[in-house]
């Protein structure tokens, strides 16, 4: 599993209207700059396709912040 | 198990019709310029069709029918089975097929039933025609598909509004001795079913004074009763899971390799999600067709509009092998693995 950082940066990537540093392992994702439910979906497809893991909806809810997702993802792999 | 094996069938040709009108993504004010961006960034939706009042999908289906009955001159009598797909019918009964048949000039002797599926409407409808075609006795099947999916969709939902356009198609098999043999793999899951419903106006939930009664489900999203409804997050979450497993099983049991597919068409959900399956299947971009972009989800129409709009001249050319997979609302969803051999594709009819 790839450190929060490189997590962190991999997932801003994969949205094209945010510019590169703002994001961090912190923030409540869902405070991003006219979240909406397309942004959700980019993060499920951006973990499927790299980590292989498959986010439910309640996954997504139990989430607040960027470092939430991460340590689900990284439960959900050493299952 | 539903994997199996259509012998002696061709699917020998294939027409769709739009409605002229079109709604421009760019122009849906009820969200900002940035969340339509990013609408059109994640589904790939630049425009779609919506039909008019007076325009239902039996008119779409009616239209594309007779133009690929023009072109490949047969008549409609000749039509032994009519199969109408679709989850926006003209009436709760009788059914639409029906006032398809008397339409369309077939004659008395023609068997005519709907098929009530959306998203992987096609996919069961060519299952089903194609089993009953390959009967010895029939000679020709009409496969009707599409929805006016405009017609349940609330203006004022985001979630749903923009993201689906109106079609309805025309496919004609054919019985042919010795064609190569169709393979198919059905599925469904009803721990879905609340993913994507229309709650009001079926028995279940009658239609009352307050059906139509808009409430806002949360900022963005207001609708009625008797409007769709559609949960992304899971029906992207189902799509992700079941889509390659049953692409998988239906090649390994048809004993072909993917490599051998021509052209993957998949129904039409959402760029992002069609992206994701793609890439899960390794399956090369420049051989998944897309018709998204100018159209939206057609639901059950989505598949053949895109055989219409992007492979007219591949399909019209030579031999392909093509895998079609239907996926969404139910949870229902499928895929076929079948050879066309220059087939008629009609041009597109706007009406």
């Amino acid at each position: 599993m790839i450190e929060i950082k490189e997590f962190t940066s991999l997932l801003e990537a994969e949205f094209e209207d945010i510019q590169p540093g703002t994001l961090t392992p912190e923030m409540h994702y869902r405070e991003i700059t006219d979240f909406s439910s397309m942004h959700a979906l980019i993060i499920i497809a951006f973990i499927d396709h790299q980590f292989d893991v498959l986010l439910k909806g309640e996954d997504l809810k139990k989430a607040n912040t960027i470092a939430d997702l991460y340590y689900i993802v990284q439960e959900k792999t050493k299952q | 198990m539903a994997v199996f094996t259509i012998e002696n069938i061709e699917l020998a040709g294939i027409a769709a019709c739009v409605p002229k009108q079109i709604a421009r993504t760019e122009d849906y004010v009820h969200i900002s310029e940035q969340e339509r961006k990013m609408f059109t960034f994640g589904t790939g939706i630049e425009s779609r069709r919506l039909a008019p009042e007076e325009i239902c999908t039996s008119d779409l289906c009616f239209a594309a029918a007779q133009e690929l009955m023009k072109d490949m001159q047969i008549s409609a009598e000749d039509i032994d089975v009519l199969i109408f797909v679709s989850q926006s019918p003209d009436y709760f009964l009788p059914a639409t097929s029906i006032l398809l048949q008397e339409r369309l000039g077939c004659s008395k002797r023609t068997m005519a039933f709907d098929i009530n599926l959306g998203c992987s409407g096609y996919v069961y409808g060519m299952a089903v025609i194609s089993n009953l075609v390959s009967l010895p006795g029939f000679r020709n099947g009409l496969l009707l598909c599409g929805d006016k999916s405009s017609f349940s969709a609330s203006p004022t939902d985001k979630s749903t509004y923009p993201l689906f356009g109106d079609a309805g198609t025309a496919t004609l098999i054919r019985r042919k001795e010795k064609a190569p043999a169709l393979y198919f793999n059905l599925q469904s899951d009803g721990g879905g079913w609340e993913s994507i419903i229309i709650r009001g106006g079926g028995t279940r939930e009658r239609f009352n004074a307050n059906s139509l009664e808009k409430k806002v489900i949360e900022p963005g999203i207001e609708r009625s009763a008797c409007d769709v409804e559609l949960n992304g997050v899971e029906v992207f979450n189902f799509s992700l899971r079941e889509v390659k497993p049953n692409v998988i099983e239906l090649i390994e049991y048809a004993g072909k390799d993917i490599a051998e597919i021509d052209f993957l068409v998949m129904h039409q959900a959402n760029k992002l999600m069609n992206e994701s399956v793609r890439k899960k299947l390794n399956f090369p971009k420049e051989k998944t067709p897309y018709s998204i972009r100018e159209f939206g989800n057609t639901s059950s129409a989505s598949i053949p509009l895109t055989m219409v709009t992007e492979l007219k001249q591949p399909l019209e050319s030579g031999k392909r092998q093509l895998l079609l997979s239907g996926f969404g609302v139910g949870y229902s969803w499928g895929s076929i693995l079948v050879e066309t051999d220059k087939i008629i594709v009609s041009e597109l009819v706007e009406i």
